[in-house]
């Protein structure tokens, strides 16, 4: 007999009045109304799961890490009763030849109906010797797996752009998922790593409404990556005051002010850290005094200081609403002297050398 | 060439090959390859890293103040190890002093991360070795109430509690669909415990999940996120504001109560979860004293943790002493000098790297990373199909650090057999009590059992110093001391032209440190050597053996087709594979270390 997510509740003592609760909720916080609930409680009663294989490649486990802090749902209940995990290195019991065995059961039964989910990316350079689970290169094992899989999740900025390992001179080759695989769906849900929810999320919408998410012009799903972690920082009201940390730990520090002159990058971020927040809810990195990052973005590693702040947005306030990004940005150049302008000049470089997407970090010109 | 006589142990490669590859339940990619002789008793262990990133490469040219980001990265399981390493060695280099609320912080972040990602490690990489999850489903819960309630207070115990657990497992396994438990050793009589304790083990197998997510929430606190929370050269990034206007946009009083609230949950679920399974399970594996402590009974090593006084990383201050102990001497503990250009020294005899002179080791400030994939001529397959190595050409991408010269053992065990020779009280009388309540004598604790043993009485000690740095904490900030960071020296314009630093940190899995050059402002060469270089490190030039090929030797397999004995011994590591990341600069001349963490 098949279990449904539903049958596994009510076997957990959970009553149909908190299952209807639990589906209206999710579909409230997916932006769906009554029908969506309705939606969701038919699929959790009626569906086998969804199998699931999950590869790693140059990576550093922190999307696994981030998934299993998930809060709403459980990682144990998607593990247990919405997907079925047929092969992750990470988490799974068998080991050798017995794990490369349950993958190639997954491959053959479920072909062309399993999720292909990716963490870490393959390196190319040197026939892909950098990274040989199995004894073999990985992205052999990738490209064996994405031909059956009936869609790809990339999981991270490692999957979705390179991340770190890719960052200049990125000695491997270390290569992003979907310029490896280029005829199935990809979804990208970058981040360094994902926020956990936003990774059940995906999932759940999945298996939910048996489609893929909108994805945007990036490969991104719409619902969390649509909007800068800008657009919904809760300290945005200081960065229209003009109200900014000048320095870590200063008297602005100590009243929440914006964070934008030590660097922050969430004007140019897409990602629901200001929304969603970080496990359960507790904090996001702007929240506990420290700048975004932007972790979520192609390149962001190679995209000048992480405290240097950016140029292109327009910065109202006490510089007045004409004043620019580039007007401070000169003032603290002036400030910082001949360091920071040889910086500036490296920057502008590996600038140049980058493809560039939508909403880069603009470099300062010299 | 098949008998090799090193550090007293004997390698034997005539008898039968097995492979294992991937090992699962560990972070980033691993493969041993061991020789059983006709009894099935291992007689020679080939650990292989198969996996290398290039981290330290690409840090030259940047911002010493953004190193913390990058390395951060190499590990996402241990998150944040490498962050404080890389802020500390960067504070080393340029002579900053962090304030004590930013030592105290961190403290109570590491200490964090020790007590949620020991207890990751027992329940969901390593607990599978022992735990047969389908045994549960013949378990009567009422007799698993009485075991659970006859070593515990823990309140989830009751009949009905386990029940409902092994109705969820038997509904899953009636499914068919297996999920993470398919193919898995089920049923193999190296298989100890009872159906009761495994049906206790897996609910808390469950209950660990849920429960670990809570423990990281002080890590977002301070730090924003977690995996991968934010760090400063400095301090700490989060200012402190309890009672002044816009107190609610720094860390406020709401957030050090459930700070508070979260250590107590911590300690509570540690003591009365964890320890109760580990010694339950552990009195059911006592064959396992014997087997597993390679190279613990004779070198071990720990640089020291968890600063109590700020800036000051000597035994005055740190709560977890450093030092080397050597040959088993552990009248003798020796210190250790990260400077030292003949103590920390990595070799490449059989890695895949290249040195100019492979005969030498180098000290990591002039570490070299050359890659240099090349496979013996006794390999069985291809470059890119690879079924047997050759152990005695390069087979690894970790490389072999050794301490003047010796291969030690680091991690949980080496930092307690260290403190307990130091002379630690608290740590003698955690470790007495253990060792009584399993009824074993002290020489338990070189052995599989004892590492894994080892790494719970960590994180019960780590538990309980949050809550004595969350006191501290409170206490300061009594004091009308608000300051998390100093930035006397942030601006680069306040540099030398030229500087080096290195600092240690004592990581969940051991020893790491980072070593790095400051040259007109920018990173000039940059270095780690991480816990998992130093046990899963390979051969060195002079065929001596690391840590984890040593722990393997002489175990006997009930049956090599099903590795569980390998995954026990290996896993009790706990490995780390992702940080093996060495340096090389864009032209070619010059790199770095390898590491894993």
């Amino acid at each position: 007999m098949i279990e449904t997510y539903y049958s596994l509740m009510r076997k957990q003592g959970i009553s149909r009045r908190s299952f209807l609760k639990f589906c209206s909720l999710t579909a409230a916080s997916l932006g769906l109304g009554d029908a969506g609930a309705q939606q969701i409680a038919q699929a959790m009663q009626t569906k086998p799961r969804t199998p699931v294989v999950w590869l790693h490649g140059l990576e550093c486990t922190c999307c696994s890490e981030s998934f299993i802090r998930s809060a709403h749902p459980l990682a144990k209940d998607v593990v247990l009763s919405m997907i079925s995990l047929d092969y992750d290195d990470t988490l799974m019991a068998a080991a050798g030849h017995q794990a490369e065995e349950a993958l190639e059961q997954t491959i053959a039964k479920y072909k062309g109906n399993y999720i292909l989910a990716v963490e870490g990316n393959p390196p190319l350079a040197d026939d892909g010797v950098y990274c040989i689970p199995g004894g073999k290169p990985f992205v052999d094992k990738l490209r064996r797996v994405a031909k059956d899989a009936k869609a790809i999740v990339s999981w991270g900025s490692c999957a979705s752009w390179g991340c770190v390992q890719a960052a200049k001179p990125n000695p491997t080759r270390a290569t992003p998922v979907h310029k490896v695989i280029t005829d199935k769906p990809i979804i990208k849900v970058p981040g360094c790593p994902p926020i956990a929810e936003v990774m059940t999320g995906v999932v759940t919408y999945i298996l939910t409404f048996d489609r893929l998410p909108d994805l945007d012009a990036q490969g991104r799903p719409k619902m969390f990556y649509s909007q800068r972690v800008h657009d919904k920082c809760y300290r945005r009201p200081h960065f229209d005051a003009g109200q900014f940390v000048e320095h870590f730990d200063d008297a602005g520090a100590r009243m929440g002010y914006c964070l934008y002159k030590v660097g922050c990058k969430g004007p140019v971020t897409y990602n629901a850290c200001s929304t969603v927040r970080w496990n359960e809810g507790t904090s996001f990195p702007i929240q506990s005094g420290h700048g975004c990052i932007g972790c979520s973005e192609d390149d962001f590693w190679d995209k000048g200081s992480f405290y240097d702040h950016l140029t292109t947005i327009k910065a109202p306030g006490n510089l007045g609403i004409e004043g620019t990004a580039d007007r401070i940005g000169l003032t603290a150049l002036a400030a910082a002297g001949a360091a920071i302008a040889a910086h500036a000049a490296v920057s502008a470089i590996k600038q140049a050398r980058s493809k560039s997407g939508n909403d880069k970090l603009s470099e300062v010109e010299k | 060439m098949a008998i090799l006589q090193t550090q007293g142990f004997t390698l034997d490669n005539s008898g039968k090959r097995i492979v294992v590859d991937p090992i699962t339940r560990i972070e980033g990619h691993l493969r041993i390859e061991v020789n059983v002789d006709k009894d099935n008793v291992i007689r020679n262990a080939v650990s292989t890293g198969t996996m290398w990133r290039g981290l330290e490469v690409i840090l030259k040219g940047r911002d010493p103040r953004d190193a913390w980001a990058f390395v951060e990265r190499i590990c996402g399981v241990c998150t944040g190890v490498h962050a404080l390493a890389s802020v500390r060695s960067v504070e080393d280099a340029l002579a900053i002093k962090i304030p004590k609320n930013a030592n105290i912080i961190r403290n109570l972040m590491h200490s964090t991360l020790y007590a949620q990602d020991h207890l990751v490690h027992f329940y969901h990489l390593h607990a599978l070795d022992w735990v047969d999850v389908v045994s549960a489903l013949k378990a009567d819960p009422k007799k698993t109430s009485e075991l659970a309630q006859s070593i515990s207070p823990w309140p989830n115990s009751s009949p009905g509690y386990f029940r409902e657990v092994q109705n969820r497992l038997k509904k899953f396994v009636e499914g068919g669909q297996l999920g993470i438990f398919a193919n898995g050793y089920w049923g193999s009589p190296a298989y100890k415990l009872p159906p009761e304790a495994n049906l206790m083990a897996v609910t808390h197998y469950l209950e660990a999940l849920d429960f670990q997510k809570e423990i990281v929430k002080i890590q977002t606190i301070f730090g924003g996120k977690n995996p991968h929370p934010n760090w400063l050269v400095g301090g700490m990034p989060c200012s402190l504001n309890v009672g002044d206007t816009g107190a609610v946009g720094a860390i406020n009083m709401t957030q050090l109560n459930m700070i508070g609230d979260i250590i107590n949950r911590t300690i509570d679920f540690i003591d009365q979860v964890y320890i109760p399974d580990l010694l339950a399970i552990a009195g059911f594996y006592k064959d396992w004293a014997k087997w597993g402590g390679g190279l613990s009974g004779q070198n071990v090593m720990s640089y020291g943790e968890f600063p109590d006084i700020a800036n000051d990383y000597s035994n005055r201050s740190m709560l977890l002493p450093s030092g080397v102990i050597l040959g088993g001497d552990l009248k003798n503990v020796q210190d250790v000098d990260l400077k030292d250009p003949g103590q920390v020294q990595e070799w490449v005899t059989h890695s895949w790297y290249k040195y100019s002179q492979e005969q030498n080791g180098l000290h990591p400030f002039d570490g070299v990373t050359d890659p240099n994939f090349v496979l013996g001529p006794n390999t069985k397959g291809t470059r890119t199909n690879i079924e047997n190595l050759d152990e005695n050409a390069k087979y690894s991408w970790v490389k072999s650090p050794r301490w003047k010269g010796n291969a030690v053992e680091v991690g949980p065990l080496a930092r307690y057999v260290v403190a307990y020779a130091r002379g630690n009280k608290e740590i003698q009388e955690q470790v007495n009590g253990a060792l009584k309540a399993l009824d074993v004598p002290i020489g338990a604790l070189f052995s599989t059992l004892g590492r894994t043993a080892a790494r719970g009485l960590e994180c019960q000690w780590a538990a309980h110093k949050m809550k004595y740095f969350y006191d501290q904490l409170l206490a300061n900030i009594k004091t009308g001391d608000l300051a998390t960071a100093n930035i006397e020296k942030w601006e680069p314009t306040s540099w030398p032209s030229e500087a080096k630093g290195v600092a240690p940190c004592e990581a969940p899995r051991g020893s790491l440190a980072h070593w790095v050059k400051i040259k007109n402002t920018r990173i000039d060469s940059y270095q780690c050597v991480v816990p998992t270089t130093w046990n899963a490190g390979p051969r060195d030039q002079k065929g001596q053996i690391g840590a984890y090929e040593a722990a393997l030797l002489n175990t006997p397999m009930v049956n090599p087709a099903q590795p569980l004995e390998i995954l026990r011994t290996i896993h009790s590591f706990d490995p780390c594979l992702a940080c093996a990341t060495h340096v090389m600069s864009p032209e070619g001349e010059e790199l770095v270390s390898v590491k894993v963490c």
